[in-house]
């Protein structure tokens, strides 16, 4: 009795509590949008009313304040020591939801309980992050050995790869996030170099792929603007990461002078397809990396050689998804967020709606309730995916700007708690549950402002929905929790 | 050294968040702020911005009786979402269509090229412009047309059968219309001819505007704000004509079976009592969906009853011209009252010869003007145009000449307040030296003087000759609307405009003009209640049959009524002019006619010159 008591108010004393209030005000604004984005005219009961989504909201928020309390109150060494259990359980039951799930909009991640339905992806996260900070906290784990970077790679693509199959690709990609966690683990730096130079190449490649040079058909635009980053890129890696001696400079101003002089000949002269003379070149650069690695016995550059290779295969592999692979949907999707088409009755519609609701905010916005576009349902999934258009229009700059500045807020104490954490355990769940939350925000309200494809994931605390609330509700009170508690052992 | 360097990666990470929440500031500070597209778009989303139509203003005599008026009309509309499944069939009988009719308007409105703002949720015009009775018929049954609805909009409305071309009619807008006025949308109704259209702006108000909220499948969720940023529509402005109906009917019926016009005006205010054009139309049939028809119907006649002749038909005076003649040899002092010139059976000069009927000779200017002596006026402008101690030229005699007519209202349009107004014919001296190459004098261009030859006057500038004369000196330009509800009246309908010519010697004619009328060519206006004052006038027509006008006003002393009646191929100005002017002047002085007047009225009426049934 008397030692719970001591415990609680030292619980008190050491929960974060910047935290929980940028939590509360932004769930209060949370549900402030979902009244003015479900909000109808035909409405007759208040927001209390349950039969309405901003009653039922209400009761999510209650409920996931009732969760934090009890997260609170359990020990975190439960956690840590449960949670590789807790994590294997997700994956059985990630596994079996499409069996027992019903489909709605095309997704199987829905299962019902009762007369709710729970979307066992928004919890999975948390087992995974509990289950990684786990597994990598221990002492002799290190990312630079390629067994445990494989190990904590696999454990985050597991549960990515059963969320696929329930066709909940947004879902899915947020397990990417964790490679934030990874890098700052000490997985290296070219890693995220590897992927960012994929999406440059990705978004190059398909942007202008349709287009020519100088309209000549021998030259396909986003093909040799993706060969000349790739010699840029390699070039640039090989002055990183390669030894003094080498004469990068010479190499990638030898190469540019090399592609500048045969585009003249093609313009002026003779036109042919340019593509050649660069492939010749990107080739040459990997033969004389690999000569370099084998007669120095430096790896690394066999690496930048297998980067350049690997560039190489990327861009050509993926004209074959976007035609292939991809849905058309998916496709139109991509193309939109590019530029390259203009769909406004389709894949386009949502995002200039939103931007129209959001635009027509102004500064300080309509007012509360008086939004115009989301009160007619002009703007699709306006309560779930889309709720940002509801702040941007109805709270204006100012608005959105505060709910920004919180979660800025939210993020950089959660690194800095982080980072003050004794042990690895909590550093590294901080992390996931940091990456998870910026994952979310940057995909969520990058999407509603037209800078980042449509992928819909909810935006925390904001979006209409029990599942999504909960999840960000214990992955952050669990991170909490763990922090009090060294905390408490610290003294 | 490893674990520092590892934790150096946080400001990477926390950069990265910072960078951003940054890029989303930036991008909502340029979409929120910077630009404005947005929030129009928002707008031209959500509201539906309804136009209220105002009433336009009605129209009244000049005793308060009504003329035109709104009535209501009703608009068919249909929603297509929720048409689906209805009997055609009958629904094509209840309207009176054909299922081709049926199929080519639904066609239509589906079609977003020209209908571009067709939803399959939203109300859109079927039909438009159904009568009351129309109406009725299809209302009862509508609980079993599903998707079609009714709106009621107004429509002008006409009480009499008389004064068509003063009123003017309303019709749907053109393209240039919508271009020049900012005012109109496609599908708006403006005054086409008359009054509707010279007092448009007056009459038609202000449009008000109600917003109402529509959802993205358009349909229509309320009212923006509770209607408070809804304009209600300003009423037009009434109207009222200084038309005296009783008289504009009694003109029209006098009129019957002849081409021609009746213009009265009341001299000291210049207000038009009647404006009679005829043959003319009922404007009652000028109304809703028949409107284009009866239109085309109209224009294929030939006689052109939508010709508004008062205004827009030129014709030689004839002798009602030579009244302005009179006034402009005394004021020149080329006649004085006591000069006497022959008159043989009309005008000799060498080879030239202008004919005149049997009267005393030689003769002052008094019984000339009574007896409509054309050989009298023929020597007056001879020798006022063969005077070289006076004018140095034949072309400035002329000139001065025409300075006299012009500022008696002729050569140029008085400035009515009708649209169409034809400014009739007075030459010059650049007209004649072209035509003759220079070389003419007072003698080629001497039937000028009695209103023939080149000189042609509209039946308004005729009855505005005879206002002038009763107020000895000026006139005030004609106008038809006497009053505007809550606004002054154009200050030009107010305005004095005096001619060349001095009172004392405007006495002289009207003495001369009611010699005319006690003893002269009009003694058939004559009569015991007041003192007439007139001149006849037979224009030659080289087409056929002589017109027949007259030109007057009464009392003498306390003028009320000043007019002209031109009757086309009706012969002698004494035929019909006189009897018409007459019967036209009692009508408006005595309230009344007499019952022998009555008769006369009849038997005017049944005098056909053409058969109008045979169009």
């Amino acid at each position: 009795m008397s030692t719970s008591n001591r415990n609680n108010k030292g619980l008190f004393r050491t929960l974060d509590w910047y935290v929980v209030i940028i939590y509360l005000l932004l769930l209060a604004m949370g549900w402030m949008s979902v009244c003015g984005a479900s909000y109808d005219f035909d409405q007759t009961g208040m927001f209390f009313d349950l039969s309405s989504r901003s009653g039922m909201q209400l009761v999510w928020i209650g409920s996931s304040l009732l969760l934090a309390g009890i997260i609170l109150a359990i020990d975190d060494r439960v956690l840590e020591s449960f949670s590789n259990i807790i994590y294997i359980f997700f994956l059985v039951l990630l596994a079996i939801t499409p069996l027992l799930a019903h489909d709605i909009k095309g997704s199987m991640s829905w299962i019902k309980i009762g007369s709710m339905s729970i979307q066992p992806a928004e919890f999975a996260k948390f087992g995974t992050a509990l289950c990684v900070a786990k597994v990598m906290s221990a002492h002799d784990f290190s990312l630079s050995r390629w067994r445990d970077l494989f190990l904590g790679v696999s454990l985050i693509i597991l549960p990515m790869l059963l969320i696929i199959l329930q066709k909940e690709t947004g879902s899915a990609l947020v397990y990417l996030s964790f490679f934030l966690m990874l890098y700052r683990e000490g997985m290296s730096g070219s890693f995220l170099f590897v992927g960012v130079s994929a999406i440059v190449y990705f978004i190059v490649g398909v942007k202008y792929m349709d287009e020519f040079l100088w309209g000549l058909e021998e030259i396909n635009l986003g093909r040799f603007l993706t060969l000349l980053l790739i010699y840029i890129f390699t070039t640039g890696m090989m002055k990183v990461y390669g030894q003094r001696f080498l004469s990068v400079r010479y190499i990638l101003w030898g190469g540019l002078l090399l592609i500048a002089s045969s585009l003249v000949i093609a313009r002026y002269v003779y036109p042919f397809d340019i593509i050649w003379v660069q492939l010749a070149l990107c080739l040459g650069l990997v033969i004389y990396l690999l000569y370099l690695g084998f007669r120095n016995q430096k790896s690394r550059y066999l690496y930048i050689a297998l980067f350049a290779l690997g560039s190489l295969c990327f861009h050509y592999s993926v004209n074959y998804v976007m035609e292939n692979v991809l849905q058309p949907h998916q496709q139109m999707r991509i193309r939109v967020l590019l530029g390259t088409e203009d769909d406004p009755r389709g894949a386009g519609y949502n995002v200039i709606q939103a931007k129209i609701a959001i635009g027509s905010g102004g500064l300080k916005g309509k007012g509360f309730l008086n939004g115009t576009q989301t009160k007619l349902k002009y703007v699709p999934e306006q309560d779930t995916d889309f709720i940002f258009c509801t702040v941007g229009e109805e709270e204006g700059f100012v608005g959105c700007a505060i709910v920004l500045l919180l979660f800025l807020a939210l993020l950089l104490r959660i690194i800095w708690l982080s980072e003050r954490q004794p042990f690895a355990f909590g550093r590294i769940f901080g992390y996931c549950v940091m990456s998870i939350f910026l994952f979310h925000l940057f995909i969520n309200v990058g999407m509603v402002l037209g800078l980042t494809p449509v992928i819909g994931i909810p935006l925390p605390f904001f979006s209409y929905g029990g599942s999504s609330l909960w999840g960000f509700t214990i992955l952050l009170f669990v991170f909490l929790r763990i922090d009090a508690g060294q905390k408490q052992r610290e003294r | 050294m490893k674990r520092y360097q590892l934790e150096k990666r946080k400001y990477v990470i926390g950069g990265l968040t910072v960078g951003i929440v940054l890029l989303f500031l930036v991008r909502l500070f340029s979409i929120q702020l910077l630009s404005d597209v947005f929030r129009r778009d928002a707008d031209s989303n959500a509201f539906l911005r309804q136009v209220q139509f105002p009433s336009r203003g009605a129209i009244t005599d000049r005793h308060g009786k009504l003329l035109v008026y709104n009535q209501p009309a009703y608009d068919i509309m249909v929603i297509m979402m929720e048409q689906d499944g209805i009997d055609t069939l009958d629904l094509c009988e209840t309207l009176g269509i054909t299922r081709q009719w049926y199929d080519r308007r639904m066609r239509e409105i589906k079609d977003r090229v020209h209908n571009p703002g067709y939803s399959r949720y939203t109300q859109q015009l079927f039909m438009s412009q159904l009568s009351v009775e129309e109406f009725s018929r299809f209302g009862e049954k509508l609980f079993r047309f599903p998707g079609f609805y009714i709106q009621k909009r107004s429509i002008r409305q006409y009480q009499y059968p008389y004064a068509a071309h003063i009123l003017g009619d309303v019709g749907e807008v053109g393209p240039k219309e919508i271009k020049e006025d900012p005012y109109y949308r496609s599908g708006d109704y403006v005054g086409t001819s008359g009054v509707e259209r010279s007092y448009e702006t007056y009459l038609r108000g202000e449009k008000g505007c109600e917003i109402l909220l529509r959802d993205a499948r358009g349909r229509i969720k309320g009212r923006y704000q509770n209607g408070n940023f809804d304009v209600a529509p300003i009423p037009g402005h009434n109207l009222t004509l200084g038309i005296d109906l009783d008289l504009q009917a009694l003109g029209e019926r006098l009129m019957k079976g002849k081409m021609g016009s009746i213009v009265a005006i009341e001299p000291s205010s210049g207000e038009v009592l009647c404006m009679v054009s005829s043959p003319t139309y009922d404007p009652r049939e000028m109304v809703g969906r028949q409107r284009g028809a009866v239109h085309r119907r109209l224009s294929a006649i030939a006689q052109k009853p939508l010709l508004n002749r008062a205004i827009m038909g030129q014709y030689p005076p004839g002798s009602t011209f030579k009244t302005g003649q009179a006034l402009t040899f005394l004021e020149e002092g080329i006649i004085e009252p006591s000069t006497s010139y022959p008159c043989s059976h009309g005008f000799h000069f060498g080879n030239l010869t202008v004919g005149c009927h049997s009267h005393g000779s030689p003769l002052p200017l008094l019984p000339a003007i009574a007896t409509s002596c054309n050989g009298y006026f023929c020597w007056g402008l001879y020798h006022m145009f063969s005077n070289r101690r006076k004018y140095p030229s034949v072309q400035a005699a002329m000139t001065r000449w025409k300075d006299y007519m012009v500022s008696m209202g002729f050569g140029y349009k008085l400035g009515i307040d009708l649209p169409g107004e034809k400014r009739g014919m007075i030459p010059n001296a650049d007209f004649y030296d072209k035509a003759y190459r220079q070389s003419w004098n007072g003698l080629t261009v001497i039937s000028i003087s009695i209103g023939q030859g080149e000189v042609n006057l509209t039946p308004l500038q005729i009855a505005n000759l005879g206002a002038t004369i009763a107020n000895r000196g000026y006139y005030i330009t004609p106008h038809v609307v006497k009053e505007i509800q809550d606004v002054p009246l154009d200050s030009t309908y107010l305005k004095r405009n005096y001619t060349m010519v001095q009172r004392s010697n405007y006495e002289i004619v009207v003495q001369g003009m009611r010699g005319a009328v006690t003893g002269g060519t009009c003694r058939a206006a004559n009569n015991p209640w007041y003192e007439v004052c007139g001149k006849t006038g037979t224009a030659q027509n080289p087409h056929g049959q002589d017109h027949s006008a007259f030109m007057g006003f009464a009392p003498k002393d306390d003028p009320k009524i000043a007019i002209c009646v031109y009757v086309e191929n009706g012969g002698f100005g004494a035929y019909f002019g006189v009897p018409i002017g007459a019967l036209m002047m009692e009508q408006y002085i005595n309230g009344h006619l007499s019952p022998a007047s009555e008769a006369k009225a009849e038997e005017m009426e049944n005098k056909y010159l053409y058969n109008p049934d045979k169009e």
